[in-house]
């Protein structure tokens, strides 16, 4: 098999090029058959599925890493995995139809986007209460908080808007334009720049943090793929600010930028309709879910190469990997 | 009063920017009395298109909330015998030139061809008519429902992609069922399927509703589909007269798709792919029923206004249709691909959805139909073939 072939010649060139990744664990979030996969990151293999509330998609964890943060979507409300036990230990309140958040740095508070009614809400993770509603545009979706915690980004899928929100007063206080349904708002780790998906524009716009301005808009082609195919979701930035990975829905792809010049430097075939994407905790892998193949894709960020995937449940929507 | 007119007020009241502007868009229809369909189930609902254009215009304002722009639907609702000209003048004396119809095709091209409509975009949320797009298309007017070429290239192409190429086609006596019959017959010849057989329903069953109605119907489907090697019944019946009896009284077993069964369609029911839930869900809340098609083109073509007006920074007509008819235009309407008008007939470019009562089946164009530019031009009329010559 062909496909065996690369694999076993990706493996000996990982084991040559980069010194083998620290282990982690991995999770899964299936949005179709409302579990968790959990999948050992040195195998590379399931090792256990567990259930959890109506359809889970986004994920987060913990500052500590001892918890699972878990948008069930049609339960309303956000469950708390425990990672030591497996099991869900509690659940916050959300708002109607949590789809997508943010955890704040300190680790208190979670930002979630409210797809049904166009509000944020916030909630103290240890009293398990909102603290408020913040109205922003249609749909809300993508939330990016800023690595001081001063800022939240929200995108509106159906305003095309980003919104960036002052934390500490709890207003919007800049909109930012961009393409069709803007799905996710992504940080640098310098906080000097925040990346922002649009699934039907089919581009990722660039704004400086500080001027709240578009810098970029990146495009993409694929040869031999429908301009219409191009839709990216998933965004992640190496700490470096070298690489950027962007995952383009049906277009099947991963996107590899070069995060300075912006340059679209390669595209990583993944499994079907790539959505979600993280990094491993030293960032040597690119995880990514792959909603219709009902798989996950590995990448190597030192090859640039798809080393492996992954079968997990069905719809996998979220993803976190953790030490 | 010849006409009731009814001014939607924003619903939100707008942010505290400067300048703000306000952009007045027009609905112009008229009540038309509807018959029951066939089946007792899909009452015609009295607010449907309208209902779209509301919530357009909701979504528009939670968006010019933070534009500083605000948005209003100047509602024309012209009774049946009113005159629908005057209807059209009421608005445009309050200024408005973007007009979202619910009209006939015929009403359509009377009040675009009025002097005073001259300067004014007609934004056609409920025709399927070819000829629109064709020989009688219009440049003040831009279509938001895809055309019954576009439904019926996009049934074919499925029913070929399945390699269901024999085709027995019903053709019924009502309003459009010959006009997609010829789409039918075109999108065959196009996509390579085969019509094995061409059949006029001319069967009225009279005592349908009658407790023993459907035996008649059972025998008469029967005989009427016996004899013939097909792979689908394709039945043209717009009216929902009688291609919802079809369905499992045919001969051999065989599916129904077209105007009943696997239906090619703007919207459905069970569309819930790409986000649609959540429009599903906010048409639910405010209608209290389901979205229908004119409702979905009534609502984009709002949008399509909201979208011309924020990307343009401006509420001036001129500048937003401007937008709108350039290639920067592009509209998210939850069916996963970019939306924007064919500049030779304007027609909005969509995927086709296809689904029964129940099931969204498949959405066209199907993976391998290409097109040298969009694939999404491989459904309905394409430029080297387009009859429009705008005027």
């Amino acid at each position: 098999m062909p496909n065996a072939l690369i694999r076993s010649a990706l493996a000996a060139g990982l084991l040559a090029a980069a010194p083998m990744a620290a282990a982690d664990t991995i999770y899964v979030s299936n949005e179709k058959d409302n579990t968790i996969t959990v999948v050992d990151g040195t195998s590379l293999t399931p090792i256990k599925t567990i259930p959890v509330g109506q359809r889970p998609r986004g994920v987060v964890l913990s500052k500590d890493g001892k918890s699972l943060y878990i948008c069930t979507s049609d339960s309303d409300h956000i469950e708390v995995l425990d990672l030591a036990s497996d099991k869900v230990v509690r659940t916050l309140p959300s708002g109607p139809d949590p789809e997508y958040f943010a955890l704040d740095p300190a680790g208190k508070l979670l930002y979630i986007a409210n797809e049904d009614s166009n509000l944020v809400t916030i909630v103290d993770v240890q009293r398990g209460a909102v603290v408020t509603e913040i109205p922003v545009g249609v749909e809300p979706e993508g939330m990016g908080i800023s690595p001081d915690g001063k800022y939240l980004v929200n995108t509106s899928e159906t305003t095309n808007m980003a919104h960036v929100i002052d934390t500490a007063a709890r207003k919007v206080v800049a909109n930012v334009l961009v393409d069709s349904r803007p799905r996710r708002a992504v940080w640098t780790a310098d906080g000097a720049q925040f990346w922002v998906s649009a699934e039907i524009g089919g581009t990722v716009s660039v704004v400086d943090a500080e001027k709240r301005q578009i810098v970029k808009r990146i495009t993409f082609a694929v040869p031999g793929v429908p301009n219409e195919a191009i839709q990216p979701v998933g965004i992640v930035i190496t700490r470096d600010r070298k690489l950027a990975f962007v995952a383009l829905g049906p277009a099947n792809r991963v996107a590899v930028i070069d995060a300075q010049s912006y340059e679209v430097l390669k595209y990583l075939l993944v499994g079907q309709r790539v959505w979600s994407l993280a990094f491993n905790p030293d960032q040597s892998r690119v995880y990514t879910t792959n909603g219709v193949s009902n798989d996950i894709s590995v990448i190597e960020v030192g090859s640039l190469k798809v080393v492996k995937s992954v079968p997990v449940g069905q719809a996998p929507w979220g993803v976190v990997s953790r030490p | 009063m010849l006409f009731c007119l009814g001014t939607l007020v924003a619903l939100l009241a707008a942010n505290a920017h400067a300048g703000e502007e306000t952009v007045q868009i027009g609905w112009l229809s008229r009540a038309v009395h509807r018959s029951l369909p066939l089946s007792y189930l899909d009452q015609p609902p009295p607010d449907e298109g309208v209902q779209g254009a509301r919530l357009g215009i909701a979504d528009n304002n939670t968006t010019g909330r933070f534009t500083g722009q605000s948005f209003e639907l100047a509602e024309a609702v012209v009774p049946e015998d009113g005159d629908i000209a005057g209807g059209f003048r009421e608005l445009a004396a309050k200024g408005i030139r973007l007009v979202v119809t619910d009209l006939a095709a015929s009403e359509l091209l009377t009040v675009a061809g009025l002097p005073e409509a001259a300067s004014a975009t007609f934004f056609d949320a409920a025709t399927v008519d070819d000829r629109l797009r064709g020989e009688d298309c219009r440049n003040n007017i831009l279509h938001l429902l895809p055309s019954r070429a576009m439904l019926a290239d996009a049934l074919v192409q499925y029913l070929v992609a399945k390699r269901w190429r024999d085709l027995l086609l019903a053709v019924g006596h009502g309003e459009g069922d010959e006009e997609f019959a010829a789409d039918i017959r075109h999108a065959a010849q196009k996509f390579q399927a085969r019509i094995v057989q061409e059949k006029s329903w001319t069967f009225i069953p009279g005592a349908r509703r009658t407790d023993t109605g459907h035996f008649a119907i059972q025998a008469e489907v029967a005989r009427f589909t016996q004899g013939i090697t097909y792979d689908v019944l394709v039945v043209a019946d717009e009216g929902d007269e009688f291609g919802d009896e079809l369905s499992y009284h045919t001969f051999d077993p065989r599916p129904v798709a077209g105007t009943q069964g696997l239906v090619p369609s703007a919207w459905a029911r069970p569309h819930e792919q790409w986000g649609a839930t959540q429009l599903q869900n906010r048409f639910l809340r405010q209608a209290n029923r389901w979205m229908t098609d004119r409702d979905y083109g009534a609502w984009m073509a709002v949008r399509a206004i909201g979208e011309g007006s924020v990307r343009s920074n401006s509420a001036d007509p001129d500048k937003i249709a401007g937008f709108i008819h350039s290639d920067r235009f592009e509209l998210a309407a939850f069916k996963g691909a970019r939306l924007s008008f064919r500049a030779w007939d304007g027609q909005l470019r969509q995927p086709v959805l296809l689904a029964d009562a129940r099931a969204l089946v498949s959405v066209s164009p199907q993976p391998g139909f290409l097109h040298q530019f969009s694939e999404l031009d491989t459904l309905g009329i394409d430029k080297p073939e387009t009859k429009c010559r705008m005027r």
